[in-house]
């Protein structure tokens, strides 16, 4: 699998070893430390995960296993705007399918991408606990209820 | 100890508490079936993820079925493993898996001794409902110098994961990604080439399926046996001769060294000589660098690195290399016996043939599949040419011999070859956990004491602990010696050696559970300990038949000193039988 490649700056990798050692350089605090983490990076790529595998003294593959089996975490990063859109059953059957289209068309890209410009990146999630809203979809903090596939265009323009 | 009565089909047995159905139903003698549990007796080693939900029973008060392999018993549990409700859900996850699972039998690795199609031909399934429109998922396959990935085939058992991590520490492969997608794979999904992995292959002898297996060179070595310019040798490791007859229907333990040999001579092979020559020079070696660090040590000099570490081994070899590279002047530079037979073979031999080394070609049948790494490093070549040019495992020489329509029960014992199949009971023992270390005791006393041995059998240095010591009596030296099999018990006194705490003068690891006899190279085991315990029998049993049983009495390996190395650590003997080791961990980037 691909990844962007980055290279870490000394601060940086202190502060992810300071994140580890706040946690007692435990690898059961590997949730709280990889949640940390992202806080502060917006995302966790492959750089991120070594220095939290040298500092909880745990192998990396175990936390790639963590970063990849949480939908929560994320390899790349999250655009200014993160769109998300529930896939949850109650949303499902209401045609969120449909909508994540008309995002992937209008913005060109993928689930788990980001716009060339960095503005928007696209992901599904389950359930928000807002299935009465259904379909929902999330920008940012901002929730947007009963979304139709032609509403998806005037969404975007909110951002622009 | 506190007790449990139950009742499991209508059989009434008591346990100790914290007792698993699925192994109070086996002391019943009730066979319930499983794909993921795995337990290697005796040996610490056991995997009960509950993923495979092959092994639930009813169980009374209980609303769902219960996985039996990791449900404890408790007082007056009835249990039920084949009432029509259990058989039926056992059926509906059986082909769930085989749902998603390619349908390639006929032609896969693992064909015959899978343990995914003898559960399908056990519970009796002769249809995967939507087999026909389903897709199945696919991953990319992944080849390393030791080991294939196949992982359209894993059924997420986590056994390999729990060897990797648990067993031998080592940590390159894990449970990634969800759903369909989920498999068991290095960090970022990244080739086993660029992990951790050392290639002990203990994760391909636990896997089920034909999801990892090892990569095949047979048809190399064929390729090299009917071409009429290429002089073709062949060595076999200690450990093969204990476990061969295995995949030809013999009892495990059943030695089969003679009819091997025959084996291998049938195959073609211009010369049938014994991996156990090496192993004889490598404790002339070994032992001499054992004795005089001692002695540099018992002088006080504080340059002589103290415990002396094995270093036949190749999967750990890459272990320490990898985890302790501050550590790597502590081990023997000696070379592995492997690669000890591939130097002496292309240099002295080829001499005394007179055959180019280039149209020489070594191979070497290993319970291994690091040795096919091992062979490949550069530093074990001269001018491109490797020293040992393939390294093939029991499991892949029995398919030869099979293909060979050479049917090995019916042939007659035969000798190995003379001068490199000449060998003692010390070589022999190489191939179980103790052994090396057993047979370098042998020379060393004899040589630091001027005595003769009385007792051959080292009893204390021999069985199956994942840990083990023994001082041993130089004639008023004690000799402090420790034992360790399996990766994450070296790692266990390696951390005591970087701590500057351990106390033992030399140690011997070995990275597979039971040593190479247990190794990633040998028939598959499907989790009986009593076949890797039934090896080792048998290898003591071989070592007890050899009139000479001390590498320095081999007059074979006396003759080659005398002839071509001088002495043992002469600079002959350095240039030819020594290595040297690199600092392989993976290091963080950092921006400047």
């Amino acid at each position: 699998m691909s990844h962007i490649k980055i290279e870490l700056r000394k601060e940086d990798v202190d502060f992810i070893k300071g994140v580890c050692a706040t946690f007692n350089n435990d690898p059961q605090e590997l949730i709280n430390v990889l949640h940390t983490c992202q806080e502060h990076f917006g995302y966790l790529p492959a750089e991120i995960q070594e220095v939290v595998s040298d500092g909880l003294n745990m192998p990396v593959a175990k936390i790639y296993g963590v970063v990849t089996f949480y939908s929560f975490f994320t390899m790349t990063p999250k655009g200014k705007h993160p769109i998300s859109i529930c896939l949850g059953t109650a949303c499902y059957v209401r045609g969120a399918e449909k909508v994540l289209d008309e995002f992937k068309k209008e913005l060109g890209i993928q689930v788990g991408e980001s716009t060339k410009d960095n503005k928007f990146s696209l992901s599904s999630l389950r359930c928000v606990g807002a299935c009465g809203l259904a379909p929902v979809v999330l920008v940012g903090d901002k929730t947007y209820g009963r979304v139709a596939p032609d509403d998806v265009r005037n969404i975007l323009k909110e951002y622009e | 100890m506190e007790t449990i009565k139950l009742t499991i089909d209508n059989k009434e047995i008591d346990v100790p508490r914290g007792t698993t159905i699925y192994k109070a139903a086996k002391e019943l003698g009730i066979d319930i079936p499983t794909l993921c549990y795995m337990e290697l007796h005796d040996m610490n080693i056991e995997n009960k993820p509950a993923g495979c939900r092959i092994c639930v029973a009813e169980v009374s008060g209980r609303r769902n079925l219960a996985p039996t392999c990791s449900t404890k018993c408790e007082p007056g549990m009835v249990v039920k493993t084949h009432t029509p409700r259990v058989l039926n859900a056992r059926r509906t996850v059986m082909e769930f898996i085989l749902s998603d699972h390619p349908k390639d039998c006929l032609v896969c690795s693992k064909s015959g001794t899978c343990e995914l199609q003898a559960m399908a031909h056990r519970l009796g399934i002769r249809d995967i409902p939507g087999a026909a429109y389903a897709a199945v998922s696919t991953y990319r396959k992944d080849t390393s110098p030791s080991i294939i990935r196949d992982l359209d085939k894993c059924i997420m058992c986590r056994r390999c994961e729990m060897m990797c991590n648990e067993v031998q520490t080592v940590g390159a492969i894990s449970a990634v990604n969800r759903g369909f997608m989920a498999t068991v794979a290095p960090a970022f999904e990244q080739n086993l080439e660029h992990s951790t992995c050392t290639y002990c292959g203990q994760c391909v002898s636990v896997c089920p399926t034909g999801a990892l297996t090892e990569v095949n060179h047979v048809p190399q070595v064929l390729r090299a046996l009917v071409d009429p310019t290429k002089t073709v040798i062949v060595q076999t490791a200690p450990a093969v001769r204990a476990a061969l007859g295995e995949e030809f229907g013999l009892a495990p333990g059943t030695l089969v060294t003679g009819k091997m040999t025959a084996a291998l001579r049938a195959l073609g092979f211009d010369y049938v000589f014994d991996t156990d020559f090496a192993a004889d020079l490598t404790i002339m070696e070994e032992g001499a660098e054992l004795l005089d660090r001692l002695a540099k040590h018992l002088k006080g000099d504080k340059t002589a690195k103290i415990p002396i570490l094995t270093s036949c081994c190749p999967g750990w070899v890459n272990f320490f290399e990898e985890y302790f590279p501050d550590l790597k002047d502590v081990p023997s530079t000696a070379k592995s016996p492997q690669q000890m037979f591939g130097a002496i073979a292309k240099t002295y031999f080829a001499d005394k043939i007179g055959v180019n080394r280039k149209d020489m070609v070594v191979v070497s049948i290993m319970p291994c599949l690091a040795k096919k790494y091992e062979c490949q490093r550069d530093e074990f070549s001269v001018d491109g040419n490797p020293d040992v040019d393939f390294s093939i495992s029991t499991r892949e020489l029995a398919s030869f011999i099979k293909q060979a329509n050479i049917d090995i029960k019916t042939l007659h014992d035969e000798d190995f070859d003379s001068p490199m199949g000449e060998s003692t009971g010390a070589g022999v023992i190489f191939g179980t956990t103790g052994g090396v270390i057993e047979a370098a005791c042998r020379t060393a006393y004899e040589l630091y004491t001027g005595k003769k041995l009385e007792r051959l059998d080292f009893t204390e240095l021999r069985g199956m602990e994942g840990v083990r010591s023994a001082t041993i009596d130089f004639d008023g030296l004690p000799v402090n010696i420790g034992i360790a099999h399996g990766l994450g018990n070296a790692r266990k006194l390696l951390d005591d050696v970087r701590a500057g705490k351990s106390q033992f003068h030399a140690i011997e690891v070995m990275a597979c559970p039971g040593g190479c006899i247990g190794g990633g190279g040998q028939p598959l085991h499907h989790g009986n300990s009593d076949i890797i315990k039934a090896r080792a029998t048998a290898i003591y049993a071989e070592d007890r038949k050899k009139s000479l049983r001390k590498s320095h009495e081999n007059p074979f390996i006396i003759k080659l000193y005398d002839e071509f190395l001088g002495k043992p650590g002469s600079e002959k003997a350095h240039h030819l039988l020594h290595t040297h080791y690199f600092d392989k961990k993976k290091k963080i980037m950092i921006k400047k």
